[in-house]
């Protein structure tokens, strides 16, 4: 019988803070800025610079801490490790090794309506190396060291993840509170937020971890998806060919989808750890913890389980709304401004604000249609100022304008037409130019009726209340 | 615990030093030496005493997160070997 494997998935995550500087000096952190020209003295390691470390990144790192759950260590200690390579000039890293800042917290997930736990071991502060560029400068390496001294968060799990989708779930979720904290902007496109996925595969039932690969810088979601698949095929392929896993680092080649061994560097877990002499312990007094606990915003979790209650929403719903604190906050603004039409506002957000958004490549943040405007939008269908069909007209015209609802509505003369009068009017005149076709209809043909409305339609500009036309023809034409 | 031959030569290659032939005994010996000297302080009985972190006895001072620094490329890159568009150049890293 053919064994029945288990995978099994731990995962390391760098999250950059969203800090002003550097973890270690008063460099901009600024994305895309020309090569070098955010590397001070000391991200550079010149001789004599000394690192003095930032306020905030203990801060946004405890800060998280407190939102997981985790242990906050009250004293915790910065160490090097040691490796050569030209994006990393002092030849070590600034990281924490056996004292990190936050210690054992959980995070639980929603894997197909199944809600599972998994561990955090810890989570430590540390810096980032800069860029080597490896296109050809005469046969030489560019080296850009703007991001070197970049403050990260890195966030390691316990192997609690069975699948693909388990590692997948957690991403998404961490994702999604970093940037509810505030303390990483997210965007995986700059490297503010990737991920090293480790990977094992032990028999169903076995206790003893297997032999694991781990998976470097994987930044999007769907890669990770990806990686993950091919990898436990390659695992599985050889142990059932009797082989054995061998522990090394590899990489996930998009383009190819598979994974590749990196060579191996000699000696390369041979890190040499020790504490930095230049950095005293980090302390964290119960005043910074306390101020840090007032500063967490309502969390994800929460977030959904009353935007459930409040707007009546179902689980779908609110899980979208609230998987982005903007979105969410938005959603909030637009039903303030639509005499609580919830379920509505929920629709449009998700239906044509989105649709928008996708195809002209933005965010929530940036949406051309802001709150306040949907809101008023909503309101005037509501209250049937406007058709459903004609407010997607009006949310056209939001789009390039900074005018309200109701001004679109007004100046270009959409409101509308419910005057029974006005309507009937219309319609007899209809029945007069088209006689063969009220024949037909009183013969049987019911399907004129379409000809009717669209032709209403078509001189009211939209205009005309369909309902009401309908009511109305169908009473003028059984005359 | 004393240190061979093969130890100086691998520490050497971490920390990218050379090291000459003929110097690899006379540092394996004293590197023993050291290492004799940290047994010695090992047999220190400590139960019950919080290890430090550090000689000094004091909390790392936090800096306010503000960007102070300004662009001063041209300057750091005038020891450089060599640099092109604003890179630094080195030898050729083969990934």
């Amino acid at each position: 019988m053919a064994i029945q494997w288990e995978t099994v998935i731990g995962l390391e995550i760098h999250a950059q803070l969203s800090t002003k500087s550097k973890i270690f000096s008063g460099a901009s952190t600024a994305y895309g800025a020309e090569p070098n020209t955010q590397a001070c003295a000391v991200d550079l390691g010149l001789p004599g610079t000394l690192p003095v470390l930032n306020q905030q990144a203990v801060r946004y790192a405890v800060k998280f801490g407190l939102a997981i759950g985790a242990h906050i260590a009250p004293y915790s200690i910065f160490s090097r490790k040691n490796y050569f390579y030209p994006d990393l000039p002092k030849g070590y890293q600034i990281s924490q090794f056996d004292k990190p800042i936050v210690g054992l917290g959980e995070i639980d997930i929603d894997v197909d309506g199944q809600v599972k736990t998994i561990g955090v071991t810890r989570a430590h502060l540390e810096e980032d190396a800069g860029k080597s560029l490896h296109e050809d400068f005469h046969g030489k390496t560019g080296v850009d060291l703007n991001r070197a001294g970049t403050p990260l968060l890195e966030i390691v799990s316990e192997p609690d993840m069975r699948s693909a989708a388990d590692a997948v779930a957690y991403v998404k979720k961490l994702h999604s509170l970093v940037q509810y904290l505030g303390v990483c902007d997210g965007n995986m496109q700059e490297g503010s937020f990737r991920c090293d996925v480790n990977i094992s595969m032990r028999p169903m039932g076995q206790e003893e971890f297997g032999t694991r690969a781990e998976i470097k810088n994987l930044n999007s979601f769907r890669f990770i998806e990806k990686a993950i698949a091919h990898e436990v095929e390659r695992q599985v392929d050889i142990l059932e060919s009797g082989g054995k896993i061998v522990q090394e680092t590899r990489l996930y080649d998009s383009d190819k989808d598979e994974t590749r061994s990196m060579r191996s560097k000699e000696e390369a877990n041979d890190y040499r750890y020790f504490p930095d002499p230049d950095l005293l312990p980090v302390v964290i007094s119960e005043q910074l913890l306390n101020e840090m606990r007032d500063e967490l915003p309502e969390l994800p979790g929460a977030k959904k389980q009353r935007f459930k209650e409040q707007y009546d929403l179902s689980e779908y719903d609110a899980e979208l709304l609230t998987a982005q604190r903007e979105l969410a906050d938005y959603y909030e603004v637009a039903v303030s401004y639509a005499a609580g039409e919830a379920k509505l506002i929920a629709n449009w957000v998700m239906g044509e604000l989105s649709a928008g958004l996708n195809q002209h490549n933005l965010d929530i943040a940036n949406s051309p249609v802001n709150a306040e405007q949907l809101g008023g939008l909503i309101k005037n269908i509501a209250d049937q100022t406007i058709s459903g069909k004609i407010a997607k007209v009006v949310f056209e015209k939001l789009w390039n304008s900074e005018a309200t609802a109701d001004e679109i509505i007004e100046q270009d003369g959409l409101k509308q037409i419910s005057d029974t009068g006005a309507l009937e009017k219309i319609i007899d005149q209809l029945m007069l130019d088209n006689e063969d076709q009220v024949a037909q209809f009183r013969a049987g043909k019911t399907k004129v009726l379409g000809f009717f409305v669209g032709s209403i339609m078509k001189q009211t500009q939209g205009k005309a209340n369909p309902q009401q036309v309908n009511q109305l023809l169908q009473k003028k034409l059984k005359d | 615990m004393s240190i061979q031959s093969e130890d100086v030569l691998k520490i050497a290659h971490l920390a990218r030093l050379g090291v000459d032939e003929g110097e690899v005994s006379s540092y394996a010996s004293e590197l023993s030496n050291i290492m004799g000297l940290i047994e010695q302080m090992q047999e220190v009985e400590t139960t019950g005493i919080e290890p430090m972190a550090h000689p000094l006895d004091q909390a790392q001072r936090l800096r306010p997160d503000e960007a102070t620094e300004v662009n001063q490329r041209q300057s750091l890159q005038a020891n450089a070997p060599d640099v092109e568009d604003g890179l630094f150049l080195v030898p050729r890293v083969l990934d």
